[in-house]
């Protein structure tokens, strides 16, 4: 497509363009991805109480998410008098581009990463690593306490995680040799006994897939570790002060990191785009079609622990993260590495 | 063309953002300027072709130390007049940096006019092919590695310090043993008793 667009239109304006409409074909479904998986995430929790959750707008409530955008669209934004009110506006604009920018290294399929840069990975942590800040600033340009609790709460939590996902995502590296996401995704293909593809089966990084899916639920605040917005302690969190638009950048940030997070779990661990066997008819499937399926149900294990899990105490949830998942991941690089040096490159 | 756009632009961004940094009445401000510094500054290393070196920048600099510098930093209760209070005390020292500063500037300047740098090696230190991760790895653990060993040394000692000088062990605090209030059950908590009427229970 980028050479057809060159053909045409020269090389630098043909580059960009192509570039530009490609950024637009994963930024729009997955602005739509996220307004379906909300109503899904809606959906699952009331089937486990239950309820029966949106069933109003549109069929079986399809439309409902639309329904809310256009609400919070059509409402006041109204910006406390003693806010920052630069920073204030900011921070949900910088939550919902930060939770945007990581997908440029997804591979969608066999070549189809937007930016096939040799540092993917580290490129995914660096933008998920730039995700609080959103949160900080919200809360602090509020200029009101419960926010102001949930920005540092915030900080000190995504801080804490981040080191253990740093750790397993080291594990992974080692193993596959590589930082580049699509040679990640390649270094899967019959990984175990030469036809199952994923690395997740290993049992060396079996434990590091499962620490990593924790981490994630930590790092995007979902529940049970939805600590910077508990209702119960701190009203909404650092969304406390905002409405309409502003809220709903939120909303759209915290479900777009949310299906990231599932994205990566699905192309680290469980293969991507590969089928789940690596069996000649399972390839006429579309790549994108296998990654779509994993992330699905990845996110509808998000809802399932949402729906299920107690929310943690603040000082268990630190506790996990330093004492438990800390020395684990840790020890497990050592693992991981010496039995890679004790067998490949020896 | 668009590498020379790119420079400028980041170029002039971490400038600017670096004044800002210091002009800013605010220290929050303060502080998100400098992250804003950074950020142009791993943009200026992407041009450089050191890509490992600009995701470093911003997942350690700007994801973990500068969002600890704003938690400290978003709690302080400041006192402008007291900050403005020093200036003139401050001024010999703050006139001695600029002038160690602006000469370093001009030496730097100069020696770049005086030639004998090869200029196109600079963008491109390792070979096309060969990932910057590689290639700073092979450096690190081959030809630099007593060295590269002595700075995590350092690191760990410099660890270990900081934990040392804020623990504190205090008498008098019950902590949490976790291990045992996993281990209990509800048979050791909860006894069932045959209370006869108008007498007392036997704790």
């Amino acid at each position: 497509m980028i050479a057809w667009f060159q053909s045409v239109l020269g090389t630098g304006l043909g580059w960009f363009v192509a570039n530009l409409i490609l950024i637009l074909l994963i930024a729009l479904p997955l602005m739509l991805a996220v307004a379906m998986v909300i109503y899904a995430d809606r959906k699952i929790w009331a089937a486990m109480a239950l309820r029966r959750g949106p069933n109003v707008v549109g069929p079986f409530g399809l439309l409902q998410s639309f329904a809310d955008g256009l609400k919070v669209f059509l409402k006041e934004t109204i910006v406390p008098a003693s806010s920052n009110k630069g920073l204030f506006l900011i921070a949900p604009i910088l939550t919902f581009t930060v939770a945007l920018i990581a997908w440029a290294v997804i591979p969608f399929g066999p070549d189809m990463a937007l930016a096939d840069i040799n540092v993917g990975l580290l490129y995914i942590l660096a933008a998920s690593s730039l995700g609080v800040y959103g949160v900080i600033i919200a809360g602090w340009s509020s200029n009101s306490k419960y926010p102001f609790y949930s920005a540092l709460r915030a900080a000190a939590q995504m801080v804490s995680y981040e080191v253990s996902i740093g750790f397993v995502l080291i594990s992974v590296v080692l193993w596959a040799g590589t930082f580049n996401m699509g040679a990640i995704v390649d270094q899967q293909r019959g990984h175990i006994l030469g036809i199952i593809n994923a690395f997740g089966f290993n049992p060396l990084l079996f434990p590091m897939a499962v620490v990593f899916l924790i981490s994630a639920m930590a790092e995007t605040a979902r529940a049970p570790f939805d600590l910077t917005e508990a209702e119960s302690e701190i009203v909404a969190g650092y969304q406390t002060e905002y409405s309409s638009m502003s809220f709903a950048l939120f909303w759209l940030g915290e479900y777009g990191n949310v299906l990231l997070m599932c994205a990566l779990n699905a192309t680290l661990f469980w293969g991507g785009w590969l089928p789940p066997l690596d069996w000649a008819p399972l390839y006429y499937v579309p790549g994108i079609i296998w990654l779509f399926a994993k992330i699905l149900f990845f996110f509808f294990v998000f809802s399932w622990v949402k729906a299920t899990v107690p929310r943690y105490r603040y000082d268990q949830l630190m506790r996990l993260g330093w004492k438990v998942f800390l020395p684990l991941s840790l020890f497990w690089v050592f693992l991981v590495s010496g039995y890679l040096m004790l067998t490949r490159y020896s | 063309m668009i590498q020379v756009f790119a420079f400028y632009l980041f170029a002039t961004l971490v400038v600017a953002a670096g004044g800002l940094c210091i002009l800013s009445r605010n220290p929050v401000h303060s502080v998100l300027w400098l992250i804003f510094a950074f950020f142009n500054a791993a943009g200026l290393m992407l041009l450089c072709g050191a890509e490992f070196i600009a995701m470093l920048l911003i997942i350690v600099y700007v994801g973990a130390v500068s969002v600890l510098f704003l938690f400290v930093v978003m709690m302080l209760d400041i006192d402008f007049a007291e900050m403005r209070a020093g200036f003139v005390k401050y001024l010999p020292a703050g006139l001695l940096l600029v002038v160690a500063l602006g000469a370093e500037i001009l030496i730097a300047g100069s020696a770049w006019r005086a030639g004998g740098l090869a200029l196109s090696q600079r963008t491109a230190p390792t070979p096309e092919e060969v990932p910057n991760i590689e290639a700073l790895g092979t450096l690190l653990y081959t030809r630099y590695l007593f060295i590269f060993e002595g700075a995590g040394l350092v690191l760990l000692v410099a660890m270990i310090g900081a934990i040392v000088l804020t623990h504190r062990i205090r008498g008098g605090v019950r902590q949490q043993n976790i291990m045992r209030q996993n281990m209990r059950r509800p048979q050791d908590a909860i006894r069932n008793v045959d209370q006869p009427v108008g007498q007392g229970v036997e704790l």
